[in-house]
């Protein structure tokens, strides 16, 4: 259960310094990028979180959010790529 | 006896996960350019996701919450690869330069030099 509460606390300070990449990224790619890792370290902090509060069932909610981390960076890029989202 | 050595490994495979992912944000503020970040984030979409779900699955047993953390876990396996791919795609479309490029074959040179 420890191990399992330092992992959650590492993976916040994982996201903040992902955060320092979106604040000062030099270009946009460098921030699509940065936010998409932190999708990915939330899904993982969701999953964790579920079983350190003995209620696994969040890990719906995780299933979810990679989905949407998914579709979310390629709709960013497909605006960059072509100007135009439809 | 067996479910203590389980829960050693699981515990293990957890942290060593956590380290993949704070090693992969490192290395995003510490790469020069976009390509190489791209390297960067991969350690966090493939290492940190495999060996965290894995202990995770270790940790809870055999039930219905293994299979949702495969289903995430084939998932994010699927979807990472092609989201780098398509952000190299697209930076390398817009003509980003990677960093120490020849001089004579980067795009900013070129712009600059006509």
């Amino acid at each position: 259960m420890t191990v399992l509460l330092v992992s959650i606390a590492a993976l916040g300070v994982a996201i903040v310094i992902a955060l320092v990449r979106v604040v000062l990224g030099p270009t946009a790619f460098d921030r699509v990028l940065a936010v998409n890792s932190i999708g990915t370290i939330i899904i993982l902090g969701i999953a964790l979180h579920g079983f350190i509060m003995e209620r696994p069932e969040f890990i719906d909610i995780a299933i979810l959010y990679a989905i949407l981390n998914f579709i979310g960076t390629f709709a960013v890029l497909k605006l960059f790529s072509t100007g135009k989202l439809s | 006896m067996l479910e203590q050595i389980l829960m050693i490994i699981a515990l293990g495979l957890v942290g060593i996960g956590t380290l993949l992912v704070i090693i992969g944000a490192f290395g995003l503020i510490r790469m020069p350019d976009v390509y190489s970040r791209i390297h960067a984030a991969g350690v966090i979409d493939t290492g940190g996701t495999a060996l965290i779900l894995l202990g995770l699955c270790l940790y809870s047993g055999w039930n219905l919450v293994t299979v949702k953390l495969v289903v995430i876990g084939v998932f994010l396996a699927f979807t990472s690869p092609i989201s780098g791919h398509a952000i190299a795609l697209v930076a390398h479309d817009r003509k980003i330069d990677a960093e120490g490029v020849d001089e004579t074959r980067s795009y900013s040179s070129k712009k600059a030099g006509k």
